[in-house]
This record gives C-alpha cells, sequence and structure tokens, in this order.
C-alpha cells in the first residue's frame, strides 16, 4: 500500500494512471493556487495529449468553434474558428467550483462521448459547500486534496517510470482475481451507489498493474479502490472484528510493496477486510460534514429576487456594444444604425465589395433585466420556550410557506437553533419533499440561542448571494435570546450579540423578517428587528395560515 | 467515434427499455422522462437507441427530415430531391443552450457577410421526425422549456423574429432524464411527458457485477462486444417494425375503455391526456408482445409508467407515486 499521506504523491500516482489509460476520464484537484498545486500542474506535461485551458465562463463558440467574426468582417468571407472540444486534449477546468450547470453538463456530455477528452479540474473552494460540481467529479476517476502539503514535499524528487510503455503493456495485463465482484461488493459496502465508480476502480487496478510491470495482483486493487472509492463514500461500512475508533485511523503505511507480503494471494479472493481497510485509509477526515455540504445547486433566473442584468431576457435595456457569443444576441438593429455612418468612407477605403461594411466594433448586443431567484432561509427557534405545541404551529406555518415558495420557484433553506447552538438542517434547495422531512424531524428543547441562529443565518445569506440568488432571512421565534454565541447561559451577553449579529445583517443588506410567535410580544424582538433593519410581527397565539398570510404581505407579493 | 453501447446489452433497467421501445412503437405517445441517480445508465440508453432504432426516408439535405420533396420548406434550398435512408435522429439539448439554437434564428454569417436574409436553422429541425434528448431536464431554464412545451403541443416551431417569418414541422419524442435531488420539474412540463420511470443502480450484486464485466468488455475489446450485441440489437429493431405493423390492426375492446376511463377517474389524474396515453402505452405493448388483442393486463403493466407523474400532486407528498398508482390498479382490478 503506497502512502498515500503524501498528497503529493497521491496527484502524482494518480496522473500516472489517468496517462496510462485515459479512459479513467482526470482528477478533481482541490487546493488553492499556490507552490503545491502548480508542482501537480507541471506534470501535466506527462499526460499523453495537448493540454487545453478552460475558464467557468467559456462560451460555446469558444468549446464548440464558430464563426471568427473579426476576422469575417475584415476578409468579406466565413473565416471558422476551430472549438477547444473538437480535438482529443486534456481539458484543464480552473476554478472549477464556480463551473456553472450548463458548462458541467456540456463537459459531461463531452466525456460521455468518449472522444478521447481528459478533465482536470482545479477545484479552488474554500468552503466545504463550495466544490467541484457532482455531475463533473462523478465522470473523473480520482479527487486530491492538496491541503496540508507542504513546501519541503514539492521538493522531493517524485519517480517518473517511463508511461509509454506502461501504455503499451495495458493490453497485455493478466488478470486472475475477481476483479469486477471485489470492487462491486466494495462499491456497495461503502454506499457508493453509481456503477461509474467500480469501472474505473477497475480500469484503475489494470493501470496501476500495467505501471507496476506485473500481473494484477491484490495490491493494485487496493490501491485503485483506495483512490476511486474513498472520496465518494457516502458510509463508512460496519467492520465486525472490532469498532475500535468512530473515524478510521489510517493504518501503518506498510514498508515493504503489498503484493511481496502477500504473494500468493494473486489468484485467490482478496479478503474484503483488506479492502475496507485500504479505503478506510483514504476516507476524508470529514466525511460526514461533506456529505451535509453536498449542497443542491440549480439554475438561477426568472425568480422574485433582486434585479440583475442578463442577456438573455426580461425587460429589454438599451443595447452595449460587445461580441456575440455566450448566449448573448445581438441588436441587428442597432448595429445597422451604427455601421450607417461610415458606410461611405468605408466603401471608398475597402476593397471593391457589394453590400455593408460592417465591423466587430459596431457590433450591438441585447441586454434584459431580470429577476433572480430568491431563497428564503428559515431560522426556526426549536427551544423549549416555544413548547411543543408553538413548535408544531411554527412548522406548519413553515409548510404553508413552502408551498408558496414553491408555486414561486423559490428556493427555501432550514436552520434551526435549540440548545446551545444552531445548524443547517437543509442547504437552499428547491426540493420540497426533503425541506419536508428536515423540518418534521427537528426535535425540540434547550435554551435559546439567537445570536447563533442568527449567525447561521447570516452565512448561508452570504453563500447564497455569492451564487446570484437574493437571500431574505425569516426569523420564528418566541423569545428572549438566553445562550450566547459562545453557548454560556448569560442573558445579558446574548442580547449583546444577537444585536452585533443584527447589525451586520443589516450592514451587508439582507432582508429580514423576525416572527414572534410567543403569548405576548415580546419587545426585545421588536428592538432586534429594528437593529437588523427587518421587519417585524408580532404573531401571539398565530395559527400556521395567519403566519403564512403575514410572511406573503411582508414579502411584497 | 465510438460506437455507443448496444441497448440490448443493458442490464436490467426493463422499464426505462420497455418505455423507449414503446415510443419507438407509437411516438405519438409523446415522450419519456428518465428520472433516477447517477451513474444508472440513462444517457447510455438513450445514446444507445439512436443506434437500434429503424432507418427513415427523408429527403436527402433537408433541415428538417422532410419525409417527401413537397414536404421541405421553401426556405431551405436543396440542390437535389432524392429520397433516401437515413439513421432516426436523436437530438441532443444540451443544458443553457440559447433560445438561437433551440428555434433557430437569423444567419448572421449570411446576413454579415453576403448580406442575405437566410434563416439557420436549430436543433428543433434536426430533431423533426426523431428524438430530442435532454440530460438533467429538471435544469433547464425556464424560458426555454417554455418554448419546448409550446413546440411539443402544436407540433410545428414558428420563428418570428428579426424580420423573419418561418414555420416548420417540429414533431418529435422528447426524452428527459435527471436527477431528482437537484430540483423538480415544473408539473405543466411533467404532464407533456408521455411516460415516467425511475431507474437505480441495481440492487444486488449478480446484475452490479454484470453490468461491470458488459461495460468492461465493451471498453476493452469493442470490435468483438459490438459483434456480439449486434444480432440482439437487431432482433429488437425488427420487433418494433413489426410491432409497428401490428399496432395499426390491434383492435381496442370497450372493456378496455372502460379499464382505462375508470383507472384514470379513479387516481384523480389531470384531463383527458392520461387516459389517451395509457391506452396508446397498452396498445404499443400488445404490439410490442404481438399480441392480437387489447387486453386488461397490458394496461395494468403500463399504468405505472404512463400515469405516476400525472397525479394530482401536493407538492410536499413524499410518497412514490408509483407505489400509489399500483394500489389504485390493484383496487380497480381486483
Amino acid at each position: 500500500m503506497p502512502d498515500f499521506a503524501s498528497p503529493l504523491f497521491h496527484a502524482a500516482l494518480a496522473l500516472d494512471l489517468v496517462a496510462i489509460d485515459p479512459g479513467l476520464g482526470g482528477l478533481v484537484l482541490r487546493a488553492r493556487s499556490g507552490f503545491v498545486r502548480d508542482a501537480v500542474v507541471g506534470r501535466l506535461s506527462r499526460l499523453p495529449l495537448p493540454l487545453t485551458r478552460l475558464h467557468p465562463q467559456v462560451s460555446d463558440e469558444a468549446l464548440y468553434g464558430g464563426l471568427d467574426l473579426a476576422a469575417t468582417l475584415a476578409a468579406g468571407t466565413i473565416v471558422q474558428e476551430q472549438g477547444l472540444l473538437t480535438t482529443p486534449s486534456t481539458l484543464l477546468l480552473s476554478m472549477a467550483e464556480r463551473c456553472p450547470p450548463g458548462l458541467a453538463a456540456r463537459l459531461a456530455g463531452c466525456m460521455d462521448r468518449e472522444a478521447g477528452h481528459m478533465l482536470i479540474a482545479l477545484d479552488e473552494g474554500a468552503e466545504p459547500d463550495e466544490a467541484c460540481s457532482p455531475t463533473l467529479a462523478d465522470r473523473v476517476a480520482f479527487r486530491v486534496d492538496l491541503e496540508g502539503a507542504t513546501l519541503a514535499e514539492t521538493r522531493a524528487p517524485l519517480d517518473a517510470p517511463d508511461l509509454a510503455e506502461a501504455r503499451a503493456r495495458l493490453a497485455q495485463t493478466m488478470v486472475t482475481l475477481d476483479l469486477h465482484r471485489q470492487t462491486a461488493e466494495l462499491a456497495v459496502a461503502f454506499g457508493v451507489d453509481g456503477l461509474r465508480a467500480p469501472m474505473f476502480a477497475i480500469r484503475a487496478a489494470r493501470a496501476h498493474a500495467a505501471l507496476r510491470d506485473a500481473p494484477l495482483a491484490a495490491a493494485d486493487v487496493e490501491v485503485a479502490c483506495a483512490m476511486v472509492l474513498a472520496h465518494r463514500a457516502t458510509r463508512i461500512p460496519e467492520r465486525d472484528e472490532d469498532t475500535e475508533t468512530e473515524s478510521p485511523e489510517p493504518p501503518p503505511p506498510d514498508d515493504g510493496d503489498g503484493a511481496e507480503e502477500t504473494p500468493d494471494q494473486d489468484s485467490l479472493e482478496i479478503p474484503q477486510e483488506l479492502l475496507l481497510e485500504a479505503v478506510s485509509a483514504l476516507l476524508p477526515p470529514d466525511l460526514l460534514d461533506q456529505l451535509q455540504a453536498r449542497a443542491l445547486r440549480g439554475a438561477r433566473g426568472s425568480g422574485a429576487g433582486a434585479v440583475q442584468k442578463g442577456n438573455r431576457r426580461g425587460r429589454p435595456l438599451p443595447s452595449r456594444p460587445g461580441r456575440p457569443g455566450n448566449g448573448a444576441r445581438v441588436d441587428l438593429v442597432g448595429t445597422l444604425r451604427t455601421a450607417a455612418p461610415w458606410q461611405r468612407m468605408r466603401a471608398e477605403t475597402a476593397a471593391v465589395r457589394d453590400g455593408l461594411h460592417i465591423r466587430a466594433s459596431d457590433i450591438r448586443l441585447k441586454r434584459y433585466e431580470d429577476r433572480s431567484d430568491r431563497v428564503l432561509i428559515f431560522a426556526v427557534d426549536a427551544s423549549g420556550s416555544a413548547a411543543l405545541a408553538r413548535l408544531a404551529e411554527a412548522k406548519g406555518a413553515i409548510e404553508l410557506l413552502l408551498g408558496e415558495a414553491y408555486a414561486r420557484r423559490d428556493y427555501v433553506s432550514l436552520i434551526a437553533f435549540r440548545g446551545t447552538a444552531s445548524e443547517v438542517l437543509l442547504p437552499p434547495t428547491r426540493s420540497l419533499v426533503q425541506t419536508k422531512r428536515r423540518l418534521a424531524e427537528l426535535p425540540g428543547g434547550g435554551g435559546t440561542p439567537l445570536a447563533a441562529g442568527l449567525q447561521t443565518a447570516m452565512a448561508e445569506a452570504e453563500a447564497a448571494r455569492r451564487r446570484g440568488m437574493s437571500p431574505t432571512i425569516c426569523v420564528l421565534t418566541d423569545g428572549r435570546a438566553n445562550i450566547a454565541l459562545d453557548g454560556s447561559a448569560d442573558r445579558k451577553q446574548a442580547a449583546a450579540d444577537a444585536e452585533k449579529i443584527a447589525r451586520i445583517a443589516r450592514a451587508s443588506r439582507i432582508e429580514g423578517l423576525v416572527l414572534d410567535c410567543g403569548n405576548r410580544p415580546e419587545r426585545s424582538l421588536a428592538t432586534l428587528a429594528d437593529v437588523m433593519g427587518a421587519r417585524y410581527l408580532a404573531l401571539p397565539r398565530a395559527n400556521a395560515e395567519r403566519l403564512s398570510a403575514a410572511v406573503s404581505a411582508a414579502l411584497g407579493d | 467515434m465510438k460506437a455507443p453501447f448496444p441497448f440490448s446489452a443493458i442490464v436490467g433497467q426493463d422499464d426505462m427499455k420497455l418505455s423507449l421501445i414503446l415510443t419507438a412503437i407509437d411516438p405519438s405517445i409523446g415522450g419519456v422522462l428518465v428520472f433516477g441517480d447517477r451513474g444508472t445508465g440513462k444517457s447510455t440508453a438513450v445514446r444507445a437507441l439512436a443506434a437500434l432504432l429503424p432507418p427513415i426516408l427523408r429527403v436527402e439535405g433537408c433541415p428538417v427530415n422532410a419525409e417527401r420533396p413537397e414536404d421541405v420548406p421553401d426556405w431551405a434550398v436543396l440542390e437535389t430531391k432524392t429520397v433516401s435512408e437515413a439513421p432516426t435522429p436523436v437530438v441532443d439539448l444540451p443544458l443553457g443552450v440559447t433560445e438561437d439554437r433551440v428555434t433557430g434564428a437569423l444567419d448572421i454569417e449570411a446576413a454579415l457577410t453576403r448580406g442575405e436574409k437566410a434563416f439557420q436553422p436549430g436543433l428543433l429541425a434536426k430533431a423533426n421526425r426523431g428524438y430530442l434528448y435532454i440530460d438533467e431536464v429538471n435544469l433547464l431554464e425556464d424560458h426555454i422549456v417554455d418554448l419546448l412545451l409550446d413546440v411539443a403541443q402544436s407540433g410545428e416551431n414558428v420563428v418570428e423574429r428579426e424580420g423573419l417569418s418561418i414555420r416548420h414541422a417540429a414533431r418529435f419524442v422528447l426524452v428527459g432524464s435527471g436527477n431528482p435531488e437537484e430540483g423538480e420539474l415544473r408539473p405543466q412540463l411533467l404532464d407533456r411527458f408521455g411516460l415516467s420511470v425511475e431507474v437505480g443502480s441495481p440492487p444486488d450484486i449478480e446484475s452490479r457485477v454484470e453490468v461491470l464485466k458488459r461495460r468492461d468488455a465493451y471498453d476493452r475489446d469493442h470490435a468483438a462486444f459490438m459483434l456480439r450485441w449486434q444480432a440482439e440489437d437487431a432482433a429488437i429493431r425488427e420487433r418494433i417494425l413489426t410491432g409497428r405493423k401490428a399496432l395499426k390492426k390491434l383492435d381496442t375492446p370497450d372493456e378496455t375503455l372502460t379499464d382505462v376511463a375508470t383507472l384514470c377517474v379513479a387516481l384523480g389524474a389531470d384531463g383527458l391526456r392520461g387516459e389517451l396515453t395509457l391506452l396508446k402505452a397498452a396498445r404499443a405493448y400488445a404490439a410490442w408482445r404481438d399480441d392480437t388483442a387489447l387486453t386488461r393486463k397490458h394496461v395494468r403493466d403500463v399504468a405505472a409508467m404512463a400515469l405516476r407523474h400525472r397525479l394530482r400532486r401536493d407538492p410536499l407528498d413524499e410518497a412514490g407515486s408509483g407505489t400509489r398508482v399500483e394500489r389504485v390498479v390493484e383496487e380497480v382490478f381486483a
């Protein structure tokens, strides 16, 4: 078992395997830009195909080729431009965490057609919920997180085996194990549902054997499964022998090669435990956090949120100069109007040619004004003071609001605060079934950490705004804050903390709504709403329908 | 480019395969919606379908695949009018596609360089008489969805923009696939799909191993694998052709009509589209099985795929609608 403790080694091995078998699709490299990442990117030259750089805003024309407008207008004859995807190449997608769903789907389609492209996605996400689109991540075999790699490691020499020879050996690799069954069973054990992953594991095992120039052995399967399955795992399989720790400890790195230790296993089944161990060693330490963070990203636009300017739909605005492409539409009349005054002059100077003389600088694009999607962030007080009956009412109200949000195609996010902390029950989603399920499971009891709830809601709102949505925070509570941000039961501190967060919310101009659903209106909540710049609605003895009507009215539709 | 994975070599996923075959027998059923997780062979099946479908006759070079020379739209300038065989078009509609690409638009190239007002046909023209495939259909932008709904209903694409006034036939089978976790589909669009199936990874290890083995063989020994499955694909193609003929001769007894109507009333399915689709699907299914008469069994077998997405649905209801259909079928046909 190779030493995966070094992320650089891990990345180098992944690249070697991809170079041997391009069918592995490629690699998601999670790292901020820097020396360490550059060291890995430097090794991309070892891949058999030329490198093509892409960025998340790349246009269709650039991808698929099309009319070279400037050249065409200058020459007066059609000049075509080659697309980046026309010939097979290694696609290097930078800022993959910002890749819009449209581009992800196009690249995925390109990979599915098996025209020979490879994808290296550089994921620079800082937060766990900023990650490379799952559509793309699913189509490449490997994922390497370079976090923790040190500069010193980049200086350590990595061996550079001859890949061309290994590639030639790939077809002749002997397989004596029941590779298919092993990988299928292992994938199930780790809760990897799709069948792409075990497929990649099989290929990776073969490529690894070819790299070692040896018949396929248990060690190859171990390495392959560890590299392909670990980051896709959705659960940690229970082991019968011992359940020593909750988080699996990495096994002590083997000194020798695994195959040397177990030479007699070539024709036998590999013990399942061995493979489980191998994969567990590479399981990301924050697996459970990541599972939660697999946020849902959808299409945007045409919602009820803030106004944003676009070039495809909405209310028309005056046209602007620019290049067509990337979905922009040419304003033909505007373009002709711009070109018109110059016609005589251009006709005199240009070569003899009939028709209009239009230059690239004349092109005018249509622009529209549209509304971005709105996301409603519910921060629900599930503390003990919001006694069970009230909690049930709050749930009922939220369900009604959800129904309305569905009709308006709004996104919904759910945060609960109780005890000493708050948690995100659901990141922004349009899936109402999930929201309802989480809501039903929401337990009650404990203190009222209002500040913590507001803080989480703020973080969620900021994240949503970064994704181009318009957030609205809706706080449902019934009482005074009594738990401070640090978790201590200090009423004074708690109130001060809540006010502080409310002030930040106001400064970042996040729309808000405070719903007081206590038995009597609570003065401190009205003050809080004032500080937050939010609307305050006292709903003593609120029933679900009144609550929902109040929110709808406050949101102005 | 490598030939796609053969249709007949797909392990399991019988619902999905059957629904695609039924639309091949009777395209007027109106499309298939495939919902399921990643890596369950949704796109593989649709891409395989292209190789499976029987060829169509069309005027050579016609942008809308017209069957007869007189159907060729007048804006299309063709050199020949010969009719020849061509594969049934299966057109991909990529996510984030622009309206221009879908409906077609003014040919900017021709307009700017030659000063001609020409129409550049879009994907709808290309998909006429064939299939239009949308992967990740639930992420499709709303304005494109509206456009597709309009065309799918009228069977005609009307372009009125930039001084163009063009209309052409656009009859296609809409095939959509998506992952329900990423968002839901508007009920209006749901209803436009004739059939709806849910796919998942095979539950048992045996079929998973079989999938892996076949895929591995496809990757490693492509030519031999294609040869191995060619005959079975051809057999399905034959059966589709036979089914199309059989469909014309198939009797629909009155009691089956009553069955269909009773079922839809019991389920509270909106509108008459449900009844019509269920009937068409049952007839296509009978033709596929080469049965001579339509019976209750046919209706029963296709009821779930024809109706599960049409139930008047509480958006917050989480019970699978497929099971709801099956339960009602059991009650009605008990």
